[in-house]
């Protein structure tokens, strides 16, 4: 369904799960928000001018100011299915793609990606540029440095707005500054389990710290999979902003390893939750993907205690990517009816924890 | 991750939901997916309430700001009227036009309107960056090392070496 050339593998270099604390964090993501000097911003641009700055963008696909290989998509040459991918694979936002269903993504809407790489940009959403770099693990400063090279690149071809005071500027005050974003995706059954949960979120917002849903700004969270991220970005530098974000989530991590080991040593409960939630993915033939993300909840805490053996916790990243609505829909060829969704994603899993190797096997065919 | 073909779960209603409530109550998360039309008969609107959050704050600054700003965007056209409806500038020219209200949102919202995070140097520094500018800059370093902020000092003394670098270039 999807044209391969156009997505193939991108975005999703996190899913091997090789970063520090990464059965816990699944994801750090950094974001820089860019404009160009000279345009308006997205509220005010009409078509004309959008698709001027993705022109910019797209002469500099060959430049040696960026790393080789950069793929520029523009989302109105792409299907809305591969857009969807791109979504669930959290390239792009909902406002870059269009956010009602059917909804054509507006003019200039483009993604500048790298296939061997984790970084890539937006361009032309709500601001001009959105560079990201998306890593596993808790690798905030990691994801900073990939992120700033992109960014040297970029603003060393296109002209930068950039105010002496008030540093990047952006559409929104809210991001001036730095225009940076640190998020992580972090995975806290056991501080919800043991009812710690609120104190520990409202500990982070007088950090500084934000917590939404896995889909970002607006969204909740499901499967006690929660977003962490910094809520200024101006009057700190960025190596600050990634130092304070770092040691602030490993906090968090610290603090749901020490509610894991309480639970463990408390009786069978934890236990006999991980071996139900595993019960009930291994024989489920049909999956909400609201109930595999809280199975695949328990599964991950009882791979990351040891007292599951497997599946790995790559596979676990993978599953929930590729049992996402687009994904299903791409492995079966054909666009699925919800029904039939359910039922692919349970045999998806199925297999998967069967065979730990089967899931990257189904989704090859991308 | 996408909850596409998950159905609301307000009684009797069967549309797609797109809307995940999650609340803490007692230390209890308890999560509910509603369509957009009953999120919003239940009073709630995750999906606009960091966008009017914002709105709510931009307004409430230009209010207070009385007519010290008035007219409009030189560059865009943007006036004070349409930054409160949107919560957005729109283009960058529109924080130097009102300077005194970005600074004083920039402090309401980050509790500081002064970068200090790394500098840009443009393709073409020397037209972009004003004698104004590094005039600015030698002000706010002479007030930091009155003020005995040697830390400050110091990134401010970075910052217009590396301009001054980037000129000479």
């Amino acid at each position: 369904m999807t044209d391969p050339e156009a997505v193939g593998g991108l975005g999703l270099r996190w899913l091997e799960a090789d970063g520090p604390d990464a059965d816990i964090v699944l994801s750090t993501r950094v974001r820089l928000a860019r404009n160009l000097q000279g345009h308006r911003f997205a509220s005010r641009t009409d078509m004309d001018e959008r698709r001027r700055i993705c022109d910019g963008v797209a002469r500099l696909v060959d430049s040696s100011s960026l790393p080789g290989g950069a793929r520029l998509l523009a989302m109105e040459g792409l299907e809305a299915h591969s857009r969807r991918i791109l979504l669930e694979r959290r390239l792009v936002s909902h406002d870059l793609v269009g956010r009602v269903d059917g909804a054509e993504p507006a003019a200039g809407a483009a993604l500048l990606a790298w296939p061997d790489a984790p970084v890539s940009a937006m361009v032309n959403e709500e601001d001009h540029l959105r560079l990201q770099c998306l890593v596993s693990g808790l690798s905030a400063v990691d994801a900073w440095s990939l992120v700033d090279r992109l960014d040297v690149g970029l603003g060393s071809e296109l002209p930068l707005a950039f105010h002496h005071d008030f540093g990047y500027l952006t559409s929104c005050p809210t991001n001036a500054g730095t225009g940076l974003r640190a998020s992580a995706l972090v995975h806290l059954p056991a501080l919800v389990l043991t009812k710690e949960i609120g104190r520990v979120l409202e500990g982070l917002d007088r950090l500084g710290l934000t917590h939404r849903g896995v889909e970002g700004e607006g969204s909740r969270f499901t499967g006690n999979f929660f977003q962490l991220s910094n809520q200024t970005t101006l009057g700190r530098s960025e190596e600050d902003l990634i130092e304070h974000f770092g040691r602030t989530v490993d906090s968090v991590v610290e603090k749901e390893r020490e509610a894991r080991q309480v639970l463990l040593n408390a009786g069978p409960r934890m236990e006999d939750l991980i071996w139900r939630a595993y019960g009930l993915l291994r024989h489920a033939r049909l999956l909400d993907y609201r109930d595999l993300s809280e199975l695949l909840s328990g599964v991950r805490l009882g791979v990351s205690l040891g007292v599951l053996k497997a599946p790995a916790i790559g596979s676990l990243n993978r599953m929930m990517v590729f049992a996402q609505a687009a994904h299903l829909d791409e492995a079966a060829g054909r666009a699925l009816s919800a029904e039939e969704r359910r039922c692919h994603r349970a045999e998806y899993v199925r297999a998967a924890l069967r065979d730990p190797g089967e899931a990257s096997t189904s989704d090859a065919a991308l | 991750m996408s909850q596409a073909d998950r159905s609301c779960d307000s009684a009797d209603c069967g549309n797609r939901a797109s809307v995940h409530l999650t609340q803490v109550v007692d230390n209890q998360a308890s999560t509910q997916y509603l369509c957009k039309t009953c999120a919003e008969a239940k009073g709630v609107g995750p999906l606009l309430a960091p966008e009017k959050a914002v709105v709510d704050l931009v307004s409430h600054v230009v209010d207070g700001a009385g007519r010290q700003e008035g007219g409009a965007c030189d560059f865009c056209g943007q006036t004070t009227v349409d930054f409160k409806e949107s919560g957005r500038m729109g283009c960058p020219e529109c924080y130097t036009s009102f300077e005194t209200l970005s600074r004083r949102l920039l402090r309401r919202i980050h509790g500081s309107s002064e970068h200090v995070g790394k500098v840009y140097v443009p393709p073409d520094p020397e037209g972009f960056v004003s004698g104004r500018q590094m005039a600015d800059l030698g002000r706010r370093l002479e007030r930091a090392i009155e003020a005995e902020d040697f830390e400050r000092a110091a990134v401010l003394r970075d910052q217009i070496r590396g301009l001054d670098a980037a000129r000479s270039r």
